[in-house]
C-alpha cells in the first residue's frame, strides 16, 4: 500500500508535505472494490454527484435570491425570466431535490436488501441517518424559499407540529418562526440554515465516507473479502461503472430538467404566499408523503408527531433489531418476501399520504403505518431466529468466476 | 439480480404515478391538442399576437401581468418600435424628480406591464369585492394548465334550475364550485384581428391562452429546444460510457 513514486516534482514537493496525491491514489485509485459489486452500489456516488450538483445550482440561485415576505416570488420569477440561463438553474434545482430523494431512497433499500447496516458498518449506516435527517430538513427549508402558496402553508402545517409538545410546544413554535405566525424572519432564517445545513450534508458525507473507506464496502453476496481475487482497484473498474450510471442518470434527470419541469411540482406553488388563503389540500413534496402518513393516521397529534419521528429514528436501532448474522437478502429467503412487502408498504404510504386522510385513505394509512413499525420492531427480530438462511458462498471470487455452478450444487446438497 | 432491479423501477414508477395528486374536484376538463406541448412543441405566433390582443382589449381591463415588462414582448415576435408604442399608451408614475415631487410619464419598455388597478383594495371596490387574479402564471398555477383556462373560458352556461345562484356570480361548467365572480368575458367579435381570423368565442380563448402560457412560461421554447439538443447528447455519451464499461471489464468476466 505505498503510494507510488511521483515523478513530477512539482506533485512530489507537495505530497511529501501534505500526501493528497497519495491520498486520491489509495482511496479513488487503488482502493479495493469487491469485485461482484452490482448497479446498485453506484447509487452512493450518484448521490455524491447530485450533492455537488445542488451545491453549484444552488449558490448561483442564491445569488439572485432575495429572501424577503414581500420579494421572494418575484425574485424567484425573475431568475426564471431575466436571469441568463437563470430558468435552467432554478429547474435543476427544483428537479434536483427530488432527484436526490429517488437516489437516496434507492441507496437505503440497497442497504436494507444486502443488509449493509450490519456488523462492521453499523456507524456507516447511522451516519447514513443523520444524512437523511439533515436532508429533510434542508429540502423542507429550500421549499419554503420561493414563498408561494404551498411553501407558505407548508411551513405553516410543519413547523406547527412541534406545538404538540406539552408546555413547550406553543414557545417552541414561536421561537421557530421568530414572531407569532410564518413570517419574514421565518422565511430569512430559513434561508441562512438552508444554505448552511447545505454544507453540514458535505461534512457528513466526508464522514459517511471515511467510516465506509475503514470497513470498505459490502457486496451483493453479503460475505467478507477474504483476498485480492475478490477484489479490483476502484479506478478504472468502479470509476467507469459509476460513470456509465451517472450518465444514465443525467439524461433521465434531463428529460424532467427540460420536458416536465413542474412534474414533481405543485401548481399552488405558483400561486405568491398568502396568509389568508388557506389552499384546499396543503400537501408536502412526494418524498415527504409516506411520514406525513404516518403523522396522519395517529389521531392524537403527539402521538403522531412522535411516529413521524420514530420512523427514522427506528433506523439507528435497525443493526440491532435485525437479529440475522446473515447480510444479504439472496442468502435469506423469507426476509427477500417481506424485503418487498416492506417497499410496497412504503409506496402505499405515500400514496395515502398525498390523499385527504378520510374513509378507505385513513384506514389503509392506518394499516400500513402498523406495519412499517412491526416490520421493525416485531419481523426483524423475530426472522433472525427462525428463518433458515441458505447456505453462504465460501467466497466471492468463486461463484463470480464461473463457480456459480458449484454454489448451486452446495444449496442443494443442504437443502 | 435482474429482478430485483426490474421490480425496484416497477415499484419507483409506480411510486410516482401513486403520488401524482389527484384531480382536482370538478367535471373532468375537456383535452385540448396545444400545439406548444410535447418536447418539440413551439407557440403559434399568429395565435401568440392574437391573444395578447385579447389581453390587451380584454382582460387587462381587470388582471394584472405583473412579471411581464413591455421589452418582454419581443419574445412573441413584436419589434422594439411596437413595443415601445404600446408601452407608451399608458401613464406611469415616476419620480420623485429633482424638486421631490412624483410625476407622470408615458410607460417604456422598461416598465413592468402597467395594472388595472392601483392595489388589490382599489381592484376589489370595482370589482364588486372579488379580486381578479394576475394573470402572469395563471397557466402553471392552476391544475391542468391550458385546458383548465380555456375550459374556463368557453365554460359559462346558463345556471342549472336547481342551483341557487349567489348575488353577482356567473355560473361556470369548470370552475370548482361554478359559481365564478368574473362575468362571461369573450363574446363572439368581441376584438377585431389584424389577421382578418374570425373572432370567435374558442378561437380569443385558445389564442388567449397561448399567450398566457408564453407569458408563464417564457423561456419554454428555448429550453425545449436545448433539451432535445442535451438529451440526444447524453444518450450518445451514455453508449460511449457502457462501450468503455464493457471494455475495461471485460477481462474480469472471461
Ligand atoms: C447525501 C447522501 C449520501 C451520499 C452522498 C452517500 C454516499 C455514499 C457512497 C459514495 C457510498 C459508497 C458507494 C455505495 O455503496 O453506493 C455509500 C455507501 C453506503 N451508504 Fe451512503 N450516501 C448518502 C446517504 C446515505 C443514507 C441516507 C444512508 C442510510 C440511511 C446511507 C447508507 C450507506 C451504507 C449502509 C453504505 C455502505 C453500503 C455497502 O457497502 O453495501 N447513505 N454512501
Amino acid at each position: 500500500m505505498n503510494a507510488p513514486e511521483w515523478k513530477n516534482p512539482v506533485v512530489r514537493w507537495i505530497d511529501f508535505r501534505l500526501p493528497i496525491f497519495s491520498f486520491v491514489y489509495h482511496e479513488l485509485g487503488v482502493y479495493p472494490a469487491p469485485r461482484n459489486l452490482n448497479y446498485f452500489w453506484t447509487f452512493g456516488s450518484l448521490a455524491g454527484i447530485v450533492l455537488v450538483i445542488m451545491l453549484a445550482s444552488g449558490i448561483v440561485l442564491a445569488f439572485n435570491y432575495t429572501p424577503h415576505a414581500t420579494m421572494a416570488f418575484d425574485s424567484v420569477e425573475r431568475i426564471m425570466r431575466d436571469v441568463n440561463w437563470g430558468w435552467l438553474l432554478r429547474y435543476i434545482h427544483m428537479n434536483g431535490g427530488s432527484a436526490f430523494f429517488i437516489v437516496v431512497y434507492i441507496h437505503m433499500f440497497r442497504g436494507l436488501y444486502y443488509g449493509s447496516y450490519k456488523y462492521p458498518r453499523e456507524v456507516l449506516w447511522f451516519l447514513g441517518v443523520i444524512i437523511l435527517l439533515l436532508m429533510m430538513a434542508t429540502a423542507f427549508m429550500g421549499y419554503v424559499l420561493p414563498w408561494g402558496q404551498m411553501s407558505f402553508w407548508g411551513a405553516t402545517v410543519i413547523t406547527n407540529l412541534f406545538s404538540a409538545f406539552p408546555l413547550v410546544g406553543e414557545s417552541i413554535v414561536t421561537w421557530l418562526w421568530g414572531g407569532y405566525s410564518v413570517d419574514n424572519p421565518t422565511l430569512n432564517r430559513f434561508f441562512a440554515l438552508h444554505y448552511l445545513l447545505a454544507f453540514v450534508i458535505v461534512g457528513a458525507v466526508a464522514v459517511h465516507l471515511w467510516a465506509l473507506h475503514v470497513q470498505k464496502s459490502n457486496n451483493p453476496l453479503g460475505i467478507d473479502t477474504k483476498g485480492p481475487q475478490d477484489t479490483v482497484p476502484f479506478h478504472p473498474y468502479m470509476t467507469v461503472k459509476d460513470l456509465f450510471s451517472l450518465s444514465v442518470f443525467l439524461t433521465v434527470f434531463s428529460m424532467f430538467v427540460f420536458f416536465a419541469p413542474n412534474f414533481f411540482g405543485e401548481p399552488d406553488n405558483y400561486i405568491p404566499a398568502n396568509p389568508l388563503v388557506t389552499p384546499p389540500h396543503i400537501v408536502p413534496e412526494w418524498y415527504f408523503l409516506p411520514y406525513y402518513a404516518i403523522l396522519r393516521s395517529i389521531p392524537d397529534k403527539l402521538t403522531g408527531v412522535l411516529a413521524m419521528f420514530g420512523s427514522i429514528f427506528v433506523l439507528f436501532l435497525l443493526p440491532w433489531l435485525d437479529t440475522s448474522r446473515v447480510r444479504s437478502g439472496s442468502f435469506r429467503p423469507t426476509y427477500k418476501k417481506f424485503f418487498w412487502v416492506f417497499v410496497v408498504d412504503c409506496i402505499v404510504l405515500g400514496y395515502v399520504g398525498a390523499n385527504p386522510p378520510e374513509g378507505y385513505f385513513l384506514i389503509l394509512g392506518r394499516v400500513a403505518t402498523i406495519y412499517y413499525f412491526f416490520h421493525f420492531i416485531i419481523l426483524l427480530p423475530l426472522l433472525g431466529w427462525f428463518e433458515r438462511p441458505l447456505p453462504l458462498p465460501t467466497s466471492i471470487s468463486q461463484p463470480v468466476l464461473g463457480g456459480r455452478a458449484a454454489a448451486t450444487a452446495r444449496h442443494m446438497e443442504k437443502a | 439480480m435482474r429482478r430485483f432491479a426490474l421490480s425496484a423501477l416497477a415499484a419507483l414508477a409506480f411510486g410516482l404515478t401513486a403520488t401524482t395528486p389527484n384531480a382536482a374536484e370538478g367535471p373532468a376538463l375537456p383535452k385540448e391538442h396545444w400545439p406548444f406541448a410535447g418536447i418539440f412543441g413551439t407557440f403559434d405566433r399568429g395565435a401568440l399576437n392574437r391573444g395578447f390582443q385579447v389581453y390587451k382589449e380584454v382582460c387587462s381591463a381587470c388582471h394584472s401581468l405583473s412579471l411581464i415588462y413591455y421589452r418582454h414582448l419581443e419574445g412573441i415576435g413584436l419589434t422594439a418600435e411596437e413595443i415601445r408604442a404600446i408601452a407608451a399608451e399608458k401613464e406611469v408614475t415616476d419620480g420623485p424628480n429633482d424638486e421631490g415631487d412624483m410625476f407622470k410619464r408615458p410607460g417604456r419598455p422598461s416598465d413592468r406591464y402597467v395594472a388595472p388597478f392601483a392595489n388589490e383594495n382599489a381592484s376589489r371596490t370595482a370589482n364588486n369585492g372579488a379580486y381578479p387574479p394576475d394573470l402572469s402564471l395563471m397557466v402553471k398555477a392552476r391544475k391542468g394548465g391550458p385546458d383548465y383556462l380555456y375550459a374556463i373560458l368557453t365554460g359559462y352556461k346558463d345556471a342549472p334550475a336547481d342551483v341557487k345562484m349567489m348575488d353577482g356570480l356567473h355560473y361556470n361548467e369548470f370552475f370548482p364550485g361554478h359559481q365564478i365572480a368574473m362575468p362571461l368575458p369573450l363574446s363572439e367579435g368581441g376584438v377585431t384581428f389584424a389577421d382578418g381570423t374570425a373572432a370567435t368565442v374558442e378561437t380569443m380563448a385558445r389564442d388567449v391562452t397561448t399567450f398566457l402560457a408564453w407569458t408563464a412560461e417564457p423561456e419554454m421554447e428555448q429550453r425545449k429546444q436545448l433539451g432535445v439538443k442535451v438529451v440526444l447528447f447524453l444518450i450518445v455519451f451514455t453508449g460511449l460510457t457502457y462501450a468503455v464499461k464493457r471494455k475495461v471489464w471485460a477481462d474480469l468476466h472471461a
